[in-house]
């Protein structure tokens, strides 16, 4: 019986009306209020003049445009996160959450929104794929610690890849530079905004996202969190995050901030 | 502590599945820095109580600079600083040997701990007793004969309790050579840490690795000072 009751407590506690989550259900759906750590550019961070902005904030909006509600951020700090969505201070978490067993436990997860996916780096013209076999005999710089680091000394050391592991990752960077490293690596969007786009790393490139993991080393994809007693909104959220790729609005949106593909190439084979 | 003991404690000890790592990187650390920094400090140390201010400046110059200065500064210097000079990419024995980051790591150990030691047996040699420099003359040895028979010999018996402890705080000092990505005891702890956020167990462990070896040494030196310095004992 108790735990039958707690949702409807809570729901009676927080708002201090008495909507049992059946009819919140039933309600029609004219807000969604999405909870934001806004300290994770690019994708998620705020103006000077105080407005949320990033690459998370224009898919939210995209996704209340193709439902035709509105939209509202709240401010609020990552670790508190998932507590302050059960407490119901907004309806849906949308700030880089990557999925992982742990959290689904407590929260349900959309469909995908994109991933980080992990990517090499090298000197143009390198011609270095990030497989084993591209980079036998090639040394390869990853930060310690990092999942990038599990993953290539788990898929590559044991097939003749040289890992190195670096105390940080401008170190990593250092070594790329100076030659001692073939290849590096990294979460793409760390290596973009923090080594390709910087003027060092003009003389260096992609050479592609690893899309080969069976023992799921680097973990899943980044979605929007709800609550478990919820599955209309997420419906309506995974609803809305279809149509916006299918129409090209995702595509649009994420060419505004990425020169490679947050979505397509991940997340990598089971 | 057992979970940690379990997944990482090959590693602490010699071996991270790949690699050469924890206390068996440390140790050959050790024992190659100090031995190469051996070899240069002995003519050195000879060479610094040179008459000749042509011989005795440039040593002095050496471990002045080696002594002046963090060894972490010297050890980026030579890993990071000196691989970037264009001369060493472009000659190819000089960039083999810089490309490997465990070279550039030994190097600077061996010049370091060489700079400290070579000042150690400097002032042994300094303090030789004039009587026993004295009576060698007396008895017709040659200069390299008083050297080789004489003064070194009794010079490194009566330097070895302060040459232990420069080879107790180059134990130390390789827990810098993760700096330059040599996969030493504290990388293997760093590893655990960051796998477990559990700072205490993982870093008491190495703490009590380094504390053997420690340990070790201490006692290896007692032995030998008991046995070569037996002479000085009442």
């Amino acid at each position: 019986m108790k735990t039958i009751f707690r949702p409807a407590l809570a729901a009676l506690c927080v708002l201090g009306v008495a909507f049992a989550p059946v009819a919140a259900q039933a309600k029609k759906l004219t807000e969604i209020t999405f909870g934001v750590d806004p300290t994770y550019p690019p994708f998620e961070s705020l103006s000077p003049s105080g407005a949320f902005q990033g690459f998370d904030i224009d898919l939210g909006r995209a996704i209340c445009a193709q439902l035709a509600v509105k939209c509202k951020f709240v401010n609020q700090g990552f670790s508190g996160i998932i507590p302050a969505l059960q407490a119901r201070k907004f309806d849906a978490i949308l700030s880089s959450m990557t999925v992982t067993p742990e959290r689904a436990k407590a929260i349900a997860f959309s469909s995908e929104m994109y991933n980080e996916p992990t990517s090499l780096v090298e000197k143009k013209g390198a011609g270095l794929v990030p497989t084993a076999a591209s980079l036998k005999g090639k040394t390869v710089g990853v930060e310690a610690g990092t999942i990038q680091e599990t993953y290539a000394k788990t898929y590559w050391a044991p097939a003749g890849v040289k890992v190195v592991s670096y105390p940080g990752q401008d170190q990593v960077y250092a070594d790329l530079l100076s030659g001692r490293l073939d290849a590096s690596l990294q979460d793409s969007v760390e290596a973009d905004y923090g080594f390709l786009k910087t003027p060092k790393g003009a003389d260096y490139q992609f050479g592609g996202n690893v899309t080969y993991d069976p023992q799921d080393v680097l973990g899943s994809y980044i979605a929007i969190g709800v609550r478990k007693d919820e599955p209309h909104l997420l419906k309506k959220i995974n609803e809305a995050i279809a149509a916006i790729i299918a129409n090209g609005t995702y595509k649009k949106i994420e060419s505004k901030y990425f020169n490679f593909d947050v979505y397509a190439a991940t997340p990598a084979a089971k | 502590m057992i979970q940690i003991i379990q997944q990482y404690g090959l590693a602490y000890l010699g071996w991270d599945g790949y690699n050469i790592s924890g206390l068996a990187m440390t140790l050959w650390l050790l024992v190659v820095s100090c031995g190469v920094g051996f070899c240069i400090a002995l003519p050195l140390a000879i060479a610094r109580n040179a008459r000749s201010p042509f011989v005795w400046v440039p040593v002095w110059l050496y471990t002045f600079i080696f002594r002046g200065t963090p060894l972490y500064v010297q050890l980026l210097l030579i890993y990071s600083g000196v691989y970037g000079l264009d001369f060493i990419h472009n000659t190819a024995p000089f960039n083999e040997f810089f490309r490997q980051a465990i070279n550039c790591t030994l190097l600077s150990f061996a010049l370091n701990t060489g700079a400290y030691t070579t000042e150690i047996f400097a002032g042994a040699i300094r303090e030789t007793s004039h009587g026993e420099v004295d009576a060698a003359r007396a008895f017709g040895m040659s200069r390299v004969t008083l050297y080789r028979r004489i003064v070194i010999p009794s010079a490194l018996r009566r330097a070895l309790p302060v040459y232990s402890n420069e080879v107790i705080l180059m134990l130390h000092a390789t827990t810098l050579a993760f700096t330059a990505t040599v996969p030493d005891i504290l990388k293997v702890a760093n590893d655990a840490y960051s796998a477990t956020y559990d700072p205490f167990d993982s870093f008491i462990l190495a703490a009590v690795i380094y504390l053997c070896v420690s340990f070790a040494l201490i006692f290896a030196f007692r032995r030998a000072e008991r046995h070569f310095l037996a002479f000085l004992q009442p």
